[in-house]
């Protein structure tokens, strides 16, 4: 056993737990798989931290090379991301997606012992933040940064970071109005007790300070914790509609008002308890409904994409700038992996732009002087000059989110409200027609104590618990698949969607599993001689290739030289070895693919390195589950996969190629006058568009703290075949709320009986209300747990 | 009987300082972070630096 452990933790990286490659680092009897992971464990060992592995075995993280931070030297960038400063000490959170682990925790906790001058740090683990207060005279804030970069926590700092969100708050007061209507109910339902038992003429004494104790709970329970239920009705009656608050509040009022009544004028005991009760279980369905995952964003757009500052010339000199600074006519010095912010036109230098995340396209293109780049592109290759032309945020591609056309939310009605209309009006009819029939027999004390039990007793309680219920279940199975969706509103849309389009590089694709593959030819003198060469640069695709080799010695080579973004020259004992770019080869080439690593050595072709995007696994079996939808293919990228596609789809399937996301975008809208029910499957920010204007959109992602844009819903890539269950099991989610909904009919049946004749008592209704409730939850629950089942989701 | 009076001012009062414990604890953010304690608890304590081991042997 213990064996077979060493033999495990002798093949991995101790720092990262990558693979090692045939030659490695070494230090003590540790083995490292790039100095990167090594510089990171001398940093350790050096400041006594090692107890950073003793918590899990390889807790680190590659490195991904290096940053340009000179922005955080810019007073004004600072005093935007500073969350506080005073005197010597600020404090300031960042988000570091790296956090994994307790080890992370840690480390980031013991800051301070790499540098004094970190008074403390505290980590957020579930959202990924770290809160750190330092003495800003003794360290920079760029230092600070570069300090964690080291240690491989690199924070992302993006322009939303400026634009802090609170969208806490509302939580915050709904938990207090909890709270408080908790502790009316128990005080109330302590108070209530001598009353159900009947109370002997000892006890008779207190009966009244115990009716006016109720009454004094029901105050802040009706007018502290309801006050949305009344806000809301009274807005939806201004606007002519009638939603589920209406009742509701309507309800409210009156066991209020018929509590106070019974009370001051010593007539009965009133509904105290059935008033806190409603209260209480109300604000459980409308807590359950905001739940949400506060560890992943869905409202991220291309703020969180964009970098916070950009590096601009001035009179010939580089002087970092924030993003919102830029105006148009701006000089821009973008470097190599850098992105461009703003719509501009490139002035001075050769841009090879990897406009992936804006078209889909996924080789890097070549833009000539005088044209224009859009904003979203990310150079690759030497630094060029651009001149700004957009302000970022009237750019091309921030455009789209500034559309004026998308869905309007406040049109969506879900099951509850439309139904909550016709509920509303059959009981005033009832509660009307008891009135008049008590009336004209005159007996106006009776027509009155009907009407109120009516519509106590018809309460739309069950109504306002089940859909949270059921549809927060249905969450929480999903969220155990991987698939995390928005809120509860978001799985009615997802039930009712009859349309699906996917996007083709990322959605159906998988860069995870990017496979390298060589066109040519490489004997094994080569192969060492090519991997001598890869070894030295940090280019991922480097790396890549130099796994894909898998040698097990390297030649020491000189004359070393790397052309950022287009590949590597040097020299290995009088070879002449080059990779990389057709553009970059000493000799002009004819060959199939102009993309890829070309090999040359000594002026002999060799062959080329191929990154082969793979196929998502399954889908054959996915699109055949998927035949009751019309589906369809907008893919960014060039029509080479046209009879792949071909073959995975059926004919009715429309593909589309070389989509711009405005393309996209329209198709959406399209597809949705003509109506559909369109859910979009994409992952980059060219989808964002229409993932936004879809009816259910879907961002798919490898990982998930990765970059995904706005959307309802976030799939994790290898769950992609759970999709059609995800929709069943929706769709079974409404069919769950519509019984419970004839439940509760039944039950209210029974207490309308009673209420119609004038003689409810409290007693019953405190009863009923807790009785149906707890069917209905009970019911929701185990038949959503039965229907996750029978779709094979737990 | 009358004690009851008493006694039931008193439990009112008990439940209101519950209550306002709570909401206290809660607006000072007790509850923001529910995820990382639990596991912040687990680390072990910094081995004692050499010195004072040494010490200890020596007396």
């Amino acid at each position: 056993m213990e064996d077979q452990h060493k033999t495990i933790t002798k093949a991995i990286c101790y720092h990262c737990g990558e693979d090692l490659p045939k030659v490695k680092y070494q230090i003590e009897d540790k083995d490292f798989c790039c100095a990167g992971c090594l510089g990171v464990f001398k940093i350790l060992s050096e400041n006594n931290l090692c107890n950073y592995y003793a918590y899990n075995n390889n807790p680190g993280q590659q490195l991904k090379g290096e940053s340009h931070l000179e922005y955080l030297d810019e007073p004004k960038i600072i005093a935007q991301l500073l969350d506080y400063k005073h005197e010597n000490s600020s404090i300031i959170t960042f988000y570091i997606p790296a956090i994994h682990c307790s080890s992370c925790i840690w480390l980031l906790e013991h800051l301070y012992k790499i540098n004094p001058a970190i008074f403390s740090s505290r980590i957020d683990f579930l959202k990924k933040q770290v809160t750190i207060s330092f003495n800003h005279d003794e360290i920079s804030l760029r230092k600070l940064v570069e300090t964690l970069d080291q240690i491989g926590y690199e924070p992302l700092i993006s322009l939303q970071d400026v634009v802090k969100e609170h969208s806490n708050s509302i939580d915050k007061a709904l938990v207090l109005k909890i709270a408080v209507a908790g502790f009316c109910m128990g005080n109330v339902m302590l108070f209530s007790f001598p009353e159900y038992f009947g109370l002997s003429g000892l006890e008779k004494q207190f009966q009244s300070m115990f009716g006016w104790l109720n009454l004094a709970f029901s105050i802040p329970a009706a007018f502290y914790c309801g006050k949305d239920y009344f806000t809301s009705a009274l807005t939806s009656i201004k606007h002519k509609h009638i939603n589920l608050d209406t009742p509701l509040a309507l309800i409210i009022a009156v066991l209020f008002l018929r509590t106070v009544f019974e009370v001051v004028f010593s007539i009965g005991p009133g509904f105290a308890d059935t008033l806190t009760g409603l209260v209480f279980l109300l604000l459980m369905g409308k807590w359950l409904k905001q739940r949400t995952y506060h560890h992943i964003s869905f409202d991220r757009d291309y703020r969180s994409y964009f970098p916070i500052a950009v590096t601009t010339l001035q009179n010939g000199r580089e002087k970092p700038v924030s993003i919102n600074e830029i105006n148009v006519g701006d000089r821009l010095w973008i470097r190599n992996s850098e992105l461009v912010p703003a719509d501009s036109i490139l002035m001075k230098g050769d841009a090879w732009m990897d406009m992936s995340f804006v078209t889909g396209e996924s080789e890097p293109m070549h833009k000539v002087l005088g044209e224009i780049i859009y904003a979203g592109g990310r150079q690759t290759g030497e630094a060029i000059e651009l001149e700004v032309i957009k302000p970022v945020s009237q750019s091309y591609l921030t455009g789209l989110w500034n559309n004026e056309h998308y869905k309007n939310n406040s049109e969506k009605q879900n099951f509850n409200d439309s139904v909550a209309k016709y509920f509303s009006l059959s009981v005033f009819l009832i509660a009307f027609s008891a009135t008049a029939y008590w009336l004209f027999q005159h007996d106006s004390h009776r027509a009155w104590s009907s009407f109120t039990a009516v519509i106590i007793v018809a309460c739309p309680c069950v109504l306002a618990l089940s859909t949270p219920f059921t549809l927060s279940a249905i969450l929480s199975v999903f969220d155990k698949k991987g698939f995390y969706v928005k809120n509860t509103d978001a799985v009615e849309e997802l039930a009712k969607c009859n349309t699906i389009i996917f996007d083709k590089t990322g959605t159906l694709t998988s860069s995870e599993n990017a496979e390298i593959r060589f066109s040519g030819v490489l004997n094994k003198e080569e192969s060492i001689i090519v991997a001598s060469l890869m070894r030295n640069s940090v280019h991922p695709l480097s790396r890549h290739i130099l796994k894909a080799l898998n040698v097990d010695q390297f030649y020491s080579l000189t004359d070393y030289k790397e052309v950022v973004g287009k590949g590597l020259t040097a020299k290995i004992d009088n070879h002449h070895i080059y990779a990389g770019h057709l553009s970059m080869l000493p000799i002009g080439i004819q060959t199939d693919s102009e993309t890829g690593v070309h090999i040359v050595i000594d002026r002999s072709y060799k062959g080329y390195f191929e990154i082969k995007q793979q196929w998502r696994l399954g889908l054959t079996q996915l699109v055949l589950k998927l035949q009751k939808f019309s589906l369809q293919v907008l893919s960014g990228d060039t029509d080479k996969d046209f009879w792949i596609l071909k073959s995975i789809f059926s004919n009715s399937t429309k593909i589309r190629f070389r989509q711009s996301p405005h393309q996209k975008l329209s198709s959406v809208i399209e597809l949705q006058h003509a109506g559909n029910r369109v859910m979009m499957l994409g992952d980059g920010l060219n989808d964002a568009g229409a993932l936004k204007q879809s009816d259910f959109g879907i961002a798919i992602t490898d990982n998930i703290n990765n970059f995904t844009p706005g959307c309802d819903a976030i799939l994790k890539g290898n769950s992609l075949n759970y999709l059609p269950n995800f929709i069943q099991l929706s769709k079974d989610g409404l069919k769950i709320i519509k019984i419970s909904f004839a439940i509760a009919i039944a039950y209210n049946c029974i207490g309308i009986y009673y209420a119609v004749q004038g003689t409810l008592y409290p007693l019953v209704a405190a009863v009923l209300m807790p009785i149906s409730t707890i069917t209905i939850i009970s019911f929701t629950t185990l038949a959503t747990r039965w229907f996750a089942r029978k779709n094979k989701l737990i | 009987m009358n004690i009851l009076y008493f006694l039931v001012g008193c439990s009112v009062l008990m439940a209101l300082v519950f209550l306002g414990a709570f909401v206290w604890a809660y607006k000072t953010g007790q509850n923001d972070d529910t995820h990382t304690p639990g596991i912040r608890m687990l680390f072990d304590d910094e081995i004692a630096d050499e010195k004072s081991e040494e010490d200890h042997f020596s007396s």
